[in-house]
């Protein structure tokens, strides 16, 4: 028979120890470092974020913003709205996605599908990777060369278009890339084993398997490039008019209406700069959020 | 329906690399032919082989004559496409389309050939699911997507979107191997039952399944790393099972290597 104090006392020394102090201090240096590096990064956004809707959330909340252009007002006078810069915006970016994204997806299915190693493969890798890492700047000087200089076409929105076509297409081609390359090649297979034809397999089975990923990156890329400026700066001329054709005359989008306002020194130039920056901001979350939701929408489902 | 293959001096590649050596075998019609051998000793090349996947790969290469019924599937004027809707595949790991559901992937070759009559189509469906015994247990789901059923449900989806295109021979590559043993049985008794219409060619790692599901059984082996593989020997299952002609097929199926 044994009494209660020597059950309680053990038997051997512990086989496991306890987490030495050195170990953990490290430990808990790591988690302030990662932790503060994460505030650090996300600080300047919030920050942004907030500076942006204190002084342009009350410009965009009256219904004339939406729906009037800046036509007949002065610089010292209040009203109006940004009604020609957000089609500007719009239809500048929707052109270019029309050209762009067919381009870069066929461009993908080429380096993946067909092309795999071979030497034009490698070359427009290559040349893919040279367009990513070209400034917007250029990509709007070298389309002024070539389409207002050499071939003598007016400045207009679709010149604006082309230049954003060039910073489209390495980013398009590069997601889509990816995304094609993670489809397994066990579902060529199987198509292959089926008597289905290489293209059909391509269109029917292996897009489709990757399309979710696909219009994530598109309207991620659709975002990036309605936010550039050099383009407009460059390719069109500023209106306070509305105007619907891409083709001819002067075009106003959000950011050439913030770099033109901008020199307004007095409140109204600013509060039309500061709304046209949160309008921007919410068109393009307003895009974000429409491609994760078709995204989703056209995502593999297991149940 | 269901054709004979025979196979004359097949010689495969990938690359530069010899992979097969002068295989010549005969596979009757409405019959059983399980290929077994180590690892690396190329049936499973040959497998592929029989209806032009090997090709597939990247440089890859097959020389000499596969005939079908009489008929080259090599000839220059053959078109590989017609050559896989003639004789389908069912692979190692199941591989339902994501994008599809149950019906949509039974019917995916002829709905991708261009079929489009809803009837029809499900009609073939309920048809061949039946024909891979799987009907009576998707029947009621049949819309939803393909990959929410089990491993060995999904093997047997794909056994039903291979012979759906009604194919006159069935090449299976390991089709057991990532199922568990109740699925195996379930596969191994559709085998018995697709006898009845298709040619089967069936590659296996399991000498039991060999021995339990085929009529003849092909010995592959290879003389050592790097070296060609090649066929052995080529006999009713009974007789290499019980008596082979070879001392390394005796050496393999006893265990002695491998």
């Amino acid at each position: 028979m044994s009494t209660a104090t020597d059950l309680n006392r053990p038997a051997a020394p512990p086989a496991f120890q306890e987490i030495n102090a050195s170990r953990r201090f490290k430990n808990r240096l790591a988690t302030i470092l990662v932790g503060g590096t994460f505030v650090l990064a996300l600080a300047p956004l919030v920050w942004l974020l907030i500076t942006v809707i204190a002084k342009g959330f009350q410009h965009v909340l009256n219904a004339d913003w939406w729906q009037k252009s800046l036509a007949g007002l002065t610089s010292r006078q209040f009203g109006g709205g940004v009604y020609h810069a957000i089609i500007g915006t719009l239809l500048q970016g929707l052109i270019c996605a029309v050209i762009a994204v067919p381009i870069a997806i066929l461009v993908a299915v080429y380096l993946v599908e067909y092309g795999k190693r071979s030497r034009l493969a490698k070359a427009v890798t290559f040349t893919v990777d040279i367009l990513s890492g070209v400034p917007s700047i250029v990509a709007a000087l070298f389309i002024y060369a070539l389409c207002i200089t050499t071939l003598g076409m007016p400045r207009s929105a679709f010149a604006v278009s082309l230049a954003l076509v060039l910073l489209m297409i390495p980013v398009v081609v590069r997601t889509t890339e990816e995304l094609l390359k993670i489809v397994p090649d066990e579902l060529r297979e199987a198509a292959y084993a089926l008597g289905v034809p290489k293209w059909k397999t391509i269109v029917k089975i292996v897009i489709p398997t990757a399309l979710s990923g696909i219009i994530t990156g598109v309207s991620l890329a659709i975002a990036r490039v309605m936010g550039e400026t050099a383009p407009v700066l460059v390719l069109v001329g500023y209106t306070t008019f509305i105007n619907y054709d891409p083709f001819g005359g002067s075009m106003a989008s959000l950011p050439l209406l913030m770099t033109s306002e901008r020199l307004t020194t007095n409140e109204v130039g600013e509060a039309r700069v500061w709304g046209a920056a949160v309008t921007l901001i919410l068109i393009i979350t307003v895009f974000n959020l429409l491609g994760s939701l078709i995204s989703r929408l056209t995502s593999l489902k297991t149940k | 329906m269901a054709k004979r293959i025979d196979v004359k001096d097949l010689n495969l590649f990938y690359g530069k690399f010899h992979a097969v050596d002068g295989v010549s075998l005969a596979v009757p019609p409405r019959n059983v032919t399980a290929f077994i051998g180590p690892s690396g000793c190329g049936k499973s090349t040959v497998l592929r082989s029989l209806n032009r996947m090997h090709e597939v790969i990247p440089g890859a290469r097959a020389e000499g004559k596969v005939l079908l019924d009489g008929e080259d599937i090599y000839a220059s004027t053959v078109d590989p496409v017609s050559v896989r809707r003639t004789i389908g595949m069912v692979f190692q790991r199941p591989n339902p389309f994501p994008t599809m559901s149950i019906r949509d992937n039974v019917v995916a070759g002829l709905k991708l050939a261009g079929e489009g009559d809803r009837k029809k189509l499900d009609e073939v469906a309920e048809q061949a699911l039946r024909g891979a015994n799987l009907w009576a247990e998707v029947k009621d789901r049949l819309t939803r997507p393909g990959g929410g059923l089990s491993g060995g449900q999904q093997q047997r989806l794909c056994i039903a979107r291979a012979i759906a295109v009604q194919p006159d021979v069935l090449l299976m590559d390991e089709p057991c191997s990532a199922l568990d043993p109740i699925s195996t049985l379930a596969i191994e008794d559709l085998i018995q039952e697709l006898k009845k219409d298709f040619t089967i060619v069936i590659v296996t790692h399991n000498m039991q399944q060999a021995a339990r599901v085929s009529d003849q059984t092909a010995f592959f082996n290879l003389a050592g790393v790097g070296q060609p593989g090649r066929l052995v020997e080529l006999d009713d299952t009974e007789r290499i099972f019980s008596n082979p002609s070879q001392k390394a097929t005796e050496d393999y199926i006893s265990g002695r290597f491998g």
